[in-house]
């Protein structure tokens, strides 16, 4: 027990000395001028911009616009994936006709449509939310159905032998025994969401963290855009945590 | 008396890509009110298919399956199905699961939820209410599903090989529970076994059933020399011995 524990006092040890110690050559390369800080900027310069930006709360209205898009086309693909994947479930035939379609669509490289969108939806949001939702939305179809398709043939003769028909198998058997396989899916598709809407603003924002890398890096200002990266970091961790945090709760539930 | 259930010639096929498998073949037998009756075949000769036949499941190609009308008649579920497993579902507690078949029958009423709850304080289950499944024991989850296949009221039972998937020690207990609980709630039962003593033990009469497709082969009536039999109770009896070999010789010959 002590043994484990002091494992794992050395191996966080090492890991923040790894920390310290990059920064700290980042910084002292710079400020020896082995490093061109133009050009990689500095954690000093870094942690200056970003004083600077939360003081007029500008980096605030940036990380809320990011995170305010990816929210919401987390919860559109949440929605819009299960509603139908429990629609080709319902109807298998409709799956079969679609099958390739989504297999097709799923491994496209969604980037390639960023373009197209913005063609068709214009410069706007709605261009970023849709950017995000297609890259996330068809994995979760897929994954779901087969979810639900896979579920034991013994628990649906269950509810038929307890007297339900189709809607009660989807509402009492096939949802609640999903769950897990969906908290799975929501993880991967929070971080999926996250780069959708980067490279959207990318291409057609004028706010957002992606929109302030892009505009950092034409106007060169580096630390912008390294500091939006660190922010990015922070970004992807925190919603990946809401969601383990959803997991903890269902699972308490248990 | 009319019988409870009357089985009248039913065929049923399977349809496959590959062809067809006939599993029974112009099949007829009856249940009286208060009879358990026992079903014994080879392994896949149709007796699942059968049970589904008479739960409604399945509709026969031919012949027919009555119930008595005083059964059918205001009743929803007629007829309880226990499956041999108990697939209890690990996201509910075990009070949510025995009144599954009420909540999809939307009879979650005094009228209904009172006896479930008198079960469970019965059979030893009021202490796991609130629980998952996964923390009781076999015999108790067993015996859970029974009270939520007996939440719905039916009459006629019908238990594919229910025990099968118990150790033995556990198997023998939960049948004799099982008996017990059915007999004092004078239900009538169909019971699938693979185990001829346990049909023997359990049941008023026992029809053996060929190989596919299946027809009746035999009817044996068990006649037990016993003040009161219970499943444990009748397998000391002197003339079980005799019944084992006829069977045996029935469902070998
Ligand atoms: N859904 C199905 N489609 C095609 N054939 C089937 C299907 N269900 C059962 N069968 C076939 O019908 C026959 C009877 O099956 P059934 O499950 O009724 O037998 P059983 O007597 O209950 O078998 P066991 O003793 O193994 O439980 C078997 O040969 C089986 O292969
Ligand atoms: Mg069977």
């Amino acid at each position: 027990m002590t043994h484990y524990r002091q494992r794992r006092r050395f191996v966080r040890c090492v890991q923040i000395l790894t920390a310290v110690l990059f920064f700290g050559l980042w910084e002292a390369t710079t400020r020896l001028h082995i490093l061109d800080a133009f050009i990689f900027s500095s954690p000093s310069r870094v942690l200056a911009t970003f004083i600077d930006m939360a003081r007029d709360g500008t980096v605030f209205y940036h990380i809320g616009v990011t995170l305010y898009e990816t929210l919401l086309s987390f919860v559109i693909v949440l929605i819009l994936g299960t509603g139908i994947a429990v629609i080709l479930w319902w109807n298998r035939k409709a799956a079969a006709i679609c099958e390739p379609y989504l297999v097709v669509l799923n491994s496209l490289p969604k980037t390639a449509l960023a373009p197209i969108l913005i063609v068709w939806l214009g410069n706007n949001m709605k261009t970023i939310i849709v950017c995000a939702v297609s890259l996330a939305i068809f994995n979760t179809v897929i994954h779901l159905y087969t979810c639900f398709s896979e579920t034991d043939g013994d628990k649906l003769l269950l509810i038929r032998t307890l007297g339900g028909g189709k809607k009660e198998i989807l509402s009492k058997v096939i949802l609640p025994g999903s769950i897990p396989s969906l908290i799975s899916n929501m993880k991967a598709n929070i971080g999926l969401c996250l780069v959708g809407v980067i490279i959207g603003e990318f291409l057609a924002a004028n706010a957002g963290i992606g929109y302030l890398i892009i505009y950092g890096s034409q106007v060169f200002k580096l630390s912008w855009v390294i500091m939006s990266i660190v922010l990015l970091c922070f970004i992807a961790v925190g919603l990946y945590a809401l969601i383990g945090l959803l997991e903890k709760i269902y699972q308490k539930r248990l | 008396m009319e019988p409870l259930l009357s089985v009248d010639h039913i065929d049923y096929a399977y349809h496959t890509l590959d062809g067809e498998t006939k599993a029974l073949d112009h099949l007829s037998f009856q249940v009286h009110f208060n009879e358990f009756l026992g079903i014994i075949g080879p392994s896949g000769c149709g007796k699942t298919t059968l049970l589904s036949l008479i739960f409604g499941l399945l509709t026969p190609e031919a012949g027919r399956i009555k119930i008595h009308k005083a059964l059918s008649r205001n009743h929803k579920m007629p007829i309880g199905y226990m499956l041999q497993k108990d697939h209890l579902l690990e996201w509910r507690t075990v009070y949510q699961n025995v009144t599954l078949g009420l909540e999809i029958n939307h009879q979650m009423t005094p009228g209904y939820i009172k006896p479930v709850e008198q079960m469970l304080r019965d059979y030893g289950l009021d202490a796991f209410k609130h629980v998952r499944p996964s923390q009781l024991s076999g015999g108790m989850r067993q015996r859970a599903a029974l009270i939520r296949t007996l939440a719905m009221k039916p009459n006629l039972l019908l238990l594919d090989e229910p025990f099968s998937a118990l150790d033995y020690q556990t198997r023998l207990n939960v049948a004799e529970d099982v008996y017990k609980i059915l007999r004092r709630k004078h239900k009538s039962a169909i019971l699938v076994t693979h185990d001829i003593s346990e049909a023997i033990s359990f049941c008023d009469r026992v029809i053996v059933l060929s190989g596919r497709p299946s027809r009746v082969k035999a009817q044996v009536p068990i006649r037990l020399s016993l003040e009161e039999k219970t499943p444990l109770k009748a397998r000391s009896a002197k003339e079980f011995k005799d019944y084992f070999n006829q069977l045996w010789g029935e469902l070998n010959g």
